[in-house]
C-alpha cells in the first residue's frame, strides 16, 4: 500500500468500508506523519493512546457492520472545541490547563460517526487573528514553502522562530496546516470574519463556513456568537461536504441552532451545474486588487460558464462597510463573552490585593496583546455615551449588508463568486506589528458572509506567479450549502486538483 | 473620535485589564488607529434602518420549565484554581 495519509477522507472510508485497509493501519499512519512534523507547530496537544483505542473499536465496528458515516477515519480538532477530559484552551495562557468536563456538539456529532481524534490543533488565541501568530503556543508554519526558498533553509527557520516561513492563515491555522501537511484526514474549524476560508485559501485545502445556524456552537468557546460557526477543512469538496454532514444538526443545548434536517451534502457533489445563475459582486473589484486575483476570479467565471451556469453582475453596494462594522460588532461581543475569564472558576490565576486586583491581574497576563486590545475596543463601543454611536449604528449596517444580499438572491442569483482573500500567504513576522487594522484586511472578502450569516466556500483555484495557492469564494443562500458544494466541485475539476507540498518538514 | 491617556486607563479598568502607565501610549495608539478605521461607518445613512438582532429569521425554542442538569458539583469545581468544602475561593470581598 502507498503511503496512507495520501488518501482522501473519502478514499480511506471506503477503503475501510471495503476492509482493504483497517483504522488502526491508518491511525498509525497520520500518528507517524504528525510526530515527524513537530517544527510545523499544527497540533497542540496530541491524543496518541486515545486515538489506537478508537481505531481498535472502530476495526471491531468495521468488521461487525455496525460502522457509522466516518467509521475509523483520523481527524484533528480545533483547540476551541471542548473535548471530555483533553486540552482544551483556544489556544490561551488564560484557561491554562483547562480540561472540560463536558463535550462540544460537533466532536460529539463526529464520534457519534465513528472519526478517530488525533489531537487538538493550534489557532490563534480566542480566534482573534488571521496568519496563527496570536497563538499562546507560538506561530504555525504553512507546510508550503517560501518563493525561491530551499527545504534546507526551511528547515532551519522551523528549528528557531519560523520568521519568513509562510503562515498557514488564521485562525484555523493549524487546522489547515495540518491537513495540508496530510497530518489528519480532515479537521474542525470555526469561523467568525473568516477563519475558515482564508486558511484555506493560504494552504490549497477547501474549507465551508455553513451558515449562521448550521451546527450547534454548544461546547465551542465562544468569540463573538452571532458571527460564530463551525466548519470543516478537507483536501477535496467531496470531503468537506461529508465532515460538515455529520458536523450540522440541530441541538437542544443551542437555542440559535437550526432544527432543519441536514441533506446529504455528497450527494451535491458532482451534481450538474447548468442553469445556476451566479453572481459576481462589482464592489469586490477593489482598488488596488492585484491582477493576479483579478485574473483568477474571470477565470472561475469562466469556468462555471462552461459548466453550464449562468454569470451575472450584481451590487452589493454596503460590502465596503462590513470590515469596520465587523471591528465594532465582534470585540462588542468578545468583550461580553470573555468577562468569564476572571480567575477564579477555571484556568490561570494570578492573585491580588483584592477580588478586583485579582481579575485585573488575571486577565492582563492570561490575554495575549491582540486580544488585550480587542476587549479594549469591545468594552468602549458598549461603554455609556457611546454605545449609539458605534454598536448600534454598526448593528444597523449589518441589516443593510445583508439587505444587499437578499436583494441579490431575490433577484434569481444562487450563489455568489468572489475571491476568498486579497493575496497568497505572507510571512511569518510579516503583517501587522505596526497597525493592527493593516491585519484585518486579509478578510475583506470573507467577513460580509458571516455579517450576514450565510454560508461560504474556499475552493483552491489555481497558483500565484510565485507558485503559492489562491482561491475563490462561493456564497450561497441561507442554508443552501448544497449549491456551493455542486460549484466547488466544478471549480475543483476545472482548477485540477491541488497538488499539496511533499514533506521537507519531516 | 479618539481617545486619550485617561480614557485608555479607564477603558481598561471597565475591562478589568491591569495596563502599566508604560503600556498606555501603545495602546492609546492601536486604539485610535482602529477608531480611525471604523469612522468610515459614519458616512453610512441609517436613517430608519433596524439594527440587526437575529442574522437568521428563527423562532426561539420552548421547552418545558422543569431541571435538566444539575448534582454535578465536583464537575464544576473541577477547573477552579482555588476551591475548598465545594466552593469557589476568592480574596476577602465583605470587609
Amino acid at each position: 500500500m502507498t503511503d496512507l495519509t495520501a488518501l482522501t477522507l473519502a478514499e480511506a472510508r471506503d477503503a475501510l468500508k471495503s476492509r482493504t485497509l483497517s483504522s488502526v493501519e491508518l491511525t498509525e499512519a497520520h500518528l507517524s506523519a504528525i510526530e515527524r512534523a513537530p517544527g510545523l507547530n499544527a497540533f497542540v496537544a496530541v491524543t496518541a493512546d486515545h486515538a489506537m483505542e478508537r481505531a481498535r473499536a472502530s476495526d471491531a465496528r468495521l468488521a461487525s457492520g455496525e460502522a457509522g458515516p466516518l467509521e475509523g477515519l483520523p481527524i484533528g480538532v480545533k483547540d476551541l472545541y471542548a473535548t471530555r477530559g483533553v486540552h482544551t484552551q483556544a489556544c490561551s495562557h488564560i484557561l491554562d490547563g483547562f480540561k472540560p468536563p463536558y463535550e462540544s456538539t460537533v466532536t460529539a456529532n463526529l464520534w457519534r460517526d465513528g472519526a478517530v481524534m488525533l489531537g487538538k490543533l493550534n489557532m490563534d488565541e480566542f480566534a482573534m487573528g488571521s496568519s496563527n501568530e496570536t497563538s499562546y503556543y507560538g506561530p504555525v508554519a504553512s507546510p508550503w514553502l517560501p518563493p525561491n526558498w530551499s527545504a534546507e533553509r526551511a528547515r532551519a527557520a522551523l528549528g528557531g522562530d519560523k520568521r519568513g516561513l509562510l503562515t498557514p492563515g488564521g485562525s484555523s491555522g493549524g487546522s489547515a496546516s495540518a491537513v495540508a501537511a496530510k497530518l489528519c484526514l480532515a479537521a474542525t474549524a470555526s469561523d467568525t470574519g473568516g477563519s475558515i476560508r482564508q486558511p484555506a485559501a493560504f494552504t490549497g485545502t477547501v474549507g465551508i463556513k455553513p451558515t449562521y445556524g448550521r451546527c450547534s456552537r454548544y461546547g465551542m468557546v465562544a468569540f463573538a456568537s452571532s458571527l460564530d460557526q463551525a466548519g470543516p477543512i478537507a483536501r477535496t469538496v467531496r470531503d468537506a461536504a461529508i465532515m460538515l454532514r455529520t458536523m450540522a444538526g440541530a441541538d437542544p443545548k443551542d437555542s440559535t441552532c437550526a432544527d432543519s434536517p441536514v441533506p446529504d451534502y455528497e450527494a451535491a457533489v458532482g451534481r450538474s451545474a447548468r442553469g445556476l445563475t451566479i453572481g459576481v459582486p462589482r464592489e469586490y473589484r477593489m482598488d488596488g486588487m492585484s491582477g493576479e486575483i483579478e485574473a483568477l476570479w474571470t477565470r472561475g467565471a469562466e469556468w462555471l460558464r462552461a459548466a453550464g451556469a449562468r454569470i451575472v453582475d450584481v451590487s452589493l453596494p454596503h460590502t465596503r462597510y462590513a470590515l469596520p462594522a465587523y471591528y465594532i460588532v465582534a470585540p462588542a461581543e468578545a468583550s461580553s463573552n470573555l468577562a468569564r475569564y476572571d480567575g477564579v472558576r477555571y484556568g490561570l490565576r494570578e492573585p491580588g490585593a483584592d477580588i478586583t486586583d485579582l481579575y485585573e491581574n488575571t486577565r492582563a497576563k492570561g490575554f495575549g496583546a491582540e486580544v488585550r486590545r480587542r476587549l479594549m475596543i469591545g468594552t468602549y463601543v458598549l461603554s455609556a455615551g457611546y454605545y449609539d454611536a458605534y454598536y448600534v449604528r454598526a448593528q444597523k449596517i449589518r441589516t443593510l449588508i445583508k439587505r444587499d444580499f437578499e436583494a441579490v438572491f431575490a433577484a434569481g442569483v444562487d450563489a455568489i463568486l468572489t475571491p476568498a482573500t486579497p493575496s497568497a500567504a505572507f510571512g511569518i513576522g510579516e503583517k501587522g506589528s505596526a497597525d493592527p487594522v493593516e491585519m484585518y484586511l486579509n478578510d475583506v472578502f470573507t467577513v460580509t458572509v458571516n455579517m450576514a450569516g450565510l454560508p461560504g466556500l474556499a475552493a483552491p483555484a489555481g497558483l500565484s506567479a510565485e507558485g503559492l495557492p489562491l482561491a475563490l469564494q462561493l456564497i450561497g443562500r441561507p442554508f443552501d450549502e448544497e449549491t456551493l458544494f455542486t460549484l466547488g466541485e466544478a471549480i475543483e475539476q476545472s482548477a485540477g486538483r491541488m497538488r499539496l507540498p511533499d514533506p521537507w518538514w519531516a | 473620535m479618539s481617545v486619550d491617556h485617561t480614557a485608555v486607563r479607564r477603558i481598561a479598568h471597565l475591562a478589568r485589564i491591569a495596563v502599566s502607565e508604560a503600556e498606555v501610549p501603545h495602546l492609546q495608539g492601536e486604539i485610535n488607529a482602529i477608531l480611525a478605521f471604523v469612522a468610515e461607518l459614519d458616512a453610512v445613512d441609517v436613517e430608519g434602518v433596524e439594527p440587526m438582532t437575529s442574522v437568521i429569521p428563527m423562532k426561539l425554542p420552548m421547552r418545558e420549565d422543569i431541571v435538566t442538569d444539575g448534582e454535578i458539583e465536583p464537575l464544576i469545581l473541577a477547573n477552579a484554581p482555588l476551591s475548598e468544602d465545594g466552593f469557589f475561593l476568592v480574596p476577602k470581598v465583605v470587609e
